[in-house]
Order: structure tokens, then sequence, then C-alpha cells
């Protein structure tokens, strides 16, 4: 039995490298809007649930996959994705419930109840009181069985073999390898608190306003969930539990060796297109040099956003909003879509920057 | 009657307890309605809610954890304030008193983990308001408000991170430090920055720039310790209590919990 239990870790290692990881993320994410009707009775979660905790029993078995797991500052990372994926499941399910319900032309289950009203004492206030007694005893039960960590005093002349930021900040740590410090780390977070803030200016769908759906706001909820889903808690997920010494990727049952060397052959498109397409120098001038990159750059920021109106969805959506409310939207929207774009440039293409001008360490 | 209840007929009536209770127990309607509204903390609640808005079901209660952790933290951190100095000389070893001369402590640790789900109650809690539309007109500005709220909680745990200046605390800190110093035209590393120069004299250089400003300094030091202990236990959590204040104020104004049209 040991090498079945060898060889289905190695396949897993396998396809947890991030070009797998991140693609069977998105799909599944297409997956599981596309078909929502068909996992959001109580049977399939029970069975997926089951199913997951069965594996992990199992592969707690292993030293390399459980060193990770149990550390206690990644407690919370456990409870982040099954509260995540639980509350998915929850909304969606009750969406779903509300849509069938409205078919039949009857009131959805908030509806049916909103204009019901009940004292706040004894209805709210006990409600309230016994999360707080169980949380309470959650949180004591906690601190118990886990200890805080305490690693060695604080010496910055030791390196530690891999430097990780605060857990809710791997996602922007992951999108380090893929693009520079001022884009991963200033322009997204800045582009994402923005954003947040923008949705209910950009967000016109008078329908949906106070319960569950998915049918009445289904691309809405595509996209929010696509950035909160897939590009934040999938990427914090990666970063903690797949990215070792160096932040190199390793698998849920590989040893994290410190001494890992990835070759990096990672090219930009100046060299791409000088060097090997037309087989010539780069040139000195950095306009010339960058000109393919910059063109490529407004063009994405510049002119797509008016050719998409080409796309009847496009139309739709900029019909619905008008003319300052789709631009906002279409810079976001465009803004998001460019984190996957340059993933799969640079798993695909070993692409380093589209821009590169490191006079001024300005690097797309 | 029995005389345990006869004592509790009394002492209902003394002065005492009528002076500080102006209600009789909350079972008719009256005194339901009166137990919220002369108590200052529970009239952050309207007499009556709607009843598809106090189902778990529906809010899930994270807004309400949520809040409930920042109670937590603030209590927990208040007490852990009376054995931490942050200074390079005691921070680690208070941190290290703190485990070992207490047998069976579990403040840190409650602090600690009470931060972690603080920053997963308020993400779900977000999560279902985006889910169910609370954010549409006219709550519009109160999600601007919970977004801002959203992002100082994880500027709480952020800042607290380093407080134990052990190597977890300080290379984590190391790593959301450099990228201020890729602001762009802020940073001494962003792009952009090395053009902003009067002759040869740069403007934004490692002793002005965003970095700087974040650590008090070049490096983490002791300065960096005393920033972020102050924006820890002071600074932030002030703006926080402003905001949650707003942000509670104006989930009654606009109607309270959110529920179909």
């Amino acid at each position: 039995m040991d090498w079945l239990n060898e060889s289905i870790k190695e396949v897993i290692n396998f396809l947890s490298n991030p070009v797998i990881y991140f693609t069977v993320v998105v799909i599944a994410w297409w997956w599981l809007m596309k078909f929502h009707r068909v996992w959001v009775q109580p049977k399939p979660m029970k069975i997926a649930l089951i199913a997951s905790l069965v594996f992990l029993v199992w592969a707690l078995f292993d030293p390399n996959f459980n060193k990770e797991a149990t550390k206690p500052d990644n407690i919370p990372i456990w409870l982040m994705s099954y509260g995540v994926a639980f509350f998915f499941w929850l909304s969606i399910s009750r969406g779903a419930k509300n849509d069938e319900l409205m078919a039949a032309g009857e009131p959805n289950l908030e509806k049916a109840e909103s204009d019901k009203k009940v004292y706040t004492w004894p209805d709210l206030v006990y409600s309230e009181l016994i999360c707080i007694v169980a949380f309470t005893a959650f949180m004591v039960l906690w601190g118990i069985v886990f200890d805080a960590p305490l690693e060695d005093p604080a010496n910055s002349g030791v390196t530690p073999a891999v430097a990780k930021a605060p857990w809710y900040f791997l996602g922007l740590q992951e999108l380090l390898v893929y693009y520079d410090p001022w884009i991963a780390g200033v322009v997204l977070p800045g582009f994402i608190v923005v954003g947040l803030i923008a949705i209910p200016y950009m967000d016109t769908n008078p329908k949906g306003n106070g319960y569950y759906t998915v049918k009445d706001r289904f691309d809405e909820i595509w996209l929010f969930g696509f950035g909160f889903v897939v590009l934040w808690i999938a990427l914090i997920f990666l970063g903690t539990f797949m990215r070792g010494p160096g932040w190199n990727f390793f698998g849920p049952f590989e040893y994290w060796d410190t001494h890992k060397v990835v070759p990096m052959n990672n090219v930009n498109v100046s060299e791409i297109f000088w060097i090997k397409i037309l087989g010539v120098g780069l040139p000195s001038n950095i306009l010339l040099r960058e000109i393919v990159g910059l063109v490529l750059v407004s063009f994405y920021m510049g002119a797509l956003p008016k050719l998409l109106l080409k796309i009847a969805k496009f139309k739709a959506i900029y019909e619905k909003m008008g003319f300052v409310r789709y631009y906002i939207f279409i810079v976001m929207f465009l803004v998001m879509a460019s984190l996957p774009i340059k993933m799969y440039l640079r798993w695909g293409f070993d692409l380093k920057y589209i821009i590169s001008i490191p006079e001024f360490m300005f690097n797309i | 009657m029995n005389p345990l209840r006869q004592l509790w007929n009394y002492i209902r009536k003394t002065q005492i307890w009528k002076s500080i209770f102006r209600h009789n127990y909350p079972d008719n309607p009256r005194d339901q309605s009166l137990a919220v509204l002369t108590n200052v903390f529970l009239h952050l609640h309207p007499v009556k809610t709607r009843k598809s808005g106090v189902r778990m079901s529906f809010t899930w209660c994270m807004g309400g954890l949520t809040f409930f952790l920042f109670l937590i933290e603030s209590v927990t951190g208040i007490l852990l304030m009376f054995y931490y100095r942050p200074t390079l000389e005691f921070a680690y070893n208070d941190i290290i008193a703190l485990r070992e001369h207490v047998p069976l402590g579990i403040l840190r640790e409650i602090h600690r983990w009470g931060a972690h789900a603080m920053v997963i109650t308020v993400w779900l809690h977000m999560f279902r308001v985006f889910m169910t539309g609370s954010y549409k007109p006219p709550r519009e500005f109160n999600w601007a408000i919970g977004v801002i709220l959203l992002v100082l909680t994880m500027l709480l745990s952020f800042t607290g991170y380093l407080l134990p200046w052990d190597q977890l605390a300080i290379w984590a800190i190391a790593v959301g430090s450099n990228m201020a110093a890729a602001t762009p035209l802020g940073g001494v590393e962003g792009p952009g920055t090395m053009l902003l120069k009067i002759g040869d004299v740069s403007l934004v250089h490692s002793g002005n720039d965003a970095k700087f400003g974040l650590l008090a300094g070049r490096f983490i030091g002791e300065a960096t310790l005393l920033r972020f202990y102050v924006l820890h236990c002071i600074a932030i959590p002030f703006v926080v209590t402003l905001l949650i204040a707003l942000h509670f104020w104006r989930v009654r104004k606009d109607g309270g919990i959110s529920g179909p049209l």
C-alpha cells in the first residue's frame, strides 16, 4: 500500500503547482456558478465536506503535510477556507431557492417575512447573546489548544528561509511573483479598496436588494466572487501551504528544502521583439526599445474599453450604466483581468515585463 | 408564595433597583420596547426588527461577531498593555515573561487568535452584505465605511504583528514595508521617484519616503516598534471606534437590517 500512498501524494504534489492549481480553481469557479443548481442541495455539500475531511485525516499522517497544516498560525487559513466554502454554499443555495420561489410567482424567503416585525427583545438580543456565549467558548478553547507562537528574538542579521507577510496579505505577496512591488504592493491594493468602495455606485441593477438570489444578479456575483474566492482566498491558500523557502513552490506533501533552486529564464517583451524576432540588439532609446510594450499596454487600458463595446454583453452594461460608470467599471475590470493574464503570460511564455524601464523603475 | 420569589419582588421595588432599571421584566410589549429603548447599548437596535433580518441564515451574525471580536481584542489588549513595554530591551522579554510566569495563561492566545478570527469574520461579513445586495441604495455610503473598516481591521492586525518582536514579526513587517518603498513617486524604489529632483538634489530619498514614514526610520528599529505600538493601541482603534459608531448609526438610519423592498 505504501507505493499507492506515495504515488497519490506525487500526483497531488504535481497537480498543486501554481499553473494547474490556479487553472483548476478558475475552471471550478466557472463550473460552480454555471451549474450552481446541482450542488446547492445539502447532499453534495455533505459529500464534499466528508470527502475533504477524510482526505485531511489521511494527509495529516504525512509528516511534510502535517508540519505546515498544523502550525498554530495556519489554523485560521483552515477556518477561512472552510468558512468561505460553507457560506458560499449557504448564500448560493438560499439564492437558488429564492430564484425557484420567484419563478413560481411566490415571494422569496426574505420577502415572505420582511413585513412581519418581531420585538428585538427577545428575538434578536437572545440570538446575539447565544452567539456571544458560543463564540467566547470557541475562543477560549482555541486559546487553550493552540499556544500563541513565539520565534527567536528579532534579528535583522538572520534572514529566515522564507519571509512571509501576514497571511491575509499572502494573495498580494503571490502577485509579487508576476508583478513588481509598485503594482502588487501599492497600485493593486489601492485599486481593490477603491474598487470595493465603488461597487454600489457602479452596480445599477435595482434587483437583488436585501435578499439572496443568483439569477437576478448572476454577473455581479460571478465577478465579485471571482475576485474574492479565486484571486484572494485561493491565492492566500496557495501562499500559505504551497510557498516555501525562497517563495518557491512546494507540493503539499513535499519537504520544504531550503536549497531548492528554480531556474528563472524570464524575458521581457522588448527582448522578444528586438532580439528574438527582429534579430537586432535593443535600441538605446528607451521609448523605442519599449515601443511594443507601450503599444500593448495603451491598447489594453486605452482602446479595449471602447472595443469591448462591440460585444453584446459589454454593450448592454454600457447602456445600463452610462458613460462615466462604464469607464470606471471597465478600468477596474481590466485591472482585475490583468492578473490572470499576466500569470498565464509568465507560465506560458516566461514573460517577465511587458514594459520594462528599469532606468525609472517602471516595470509592468 | 415562595420566600425567594418574595425577596425578588421586594428587591425590584427598592429605590436602588428602580433607579437602575426603568421597566419591569420584558415579557410584555411595553416592557420589551422599554428594555431596548432605555438601554444605551441595546438602543443601537430598533424596538422591532424585520423577522427575515433576525435569522442567522440571513445575517450569519458576522457583523456582530466582528464587533464582538473588536471588544474581545480591546479588553485583552488593554490587559496585555499592563505587561508589555514597546522597547527593544523589553518587548520580547515581556512576551516571554507572559508565557513563563502565568500558569495556564491564554490572554495572548485569545488576543492573537481573535485578531485572525476578526479578519475572517469581517471578510465574511462583507461577503454576506454583497450576496444579499445590501449595499444597494440607500446603503451605498455605509458600504464604503464598511470597506474602510475592513482595511483598518487588517491594519490593526498588521501593526500588532510587529509587537512580539520575534523573527516572524520583523520579517513579515519587512515584506510589507518594502512595498511602501515601491510607492510610485513616493517611495525611494518606486517608479518615477528619481525624476523628482531639483538640480542634483532628490526630493524623495530613503530619509523621507513612504517607507521611512511607515517605519519611522530607514530600517525596522525601536522607533518602528513605538510607532506601530501607538498605531495599534491608540490611533487605529480610535478611528475604528468612530467609524463603527457611524456604521451602526447608518444601519439604523438607512432602514435597519436590509430586506426586500
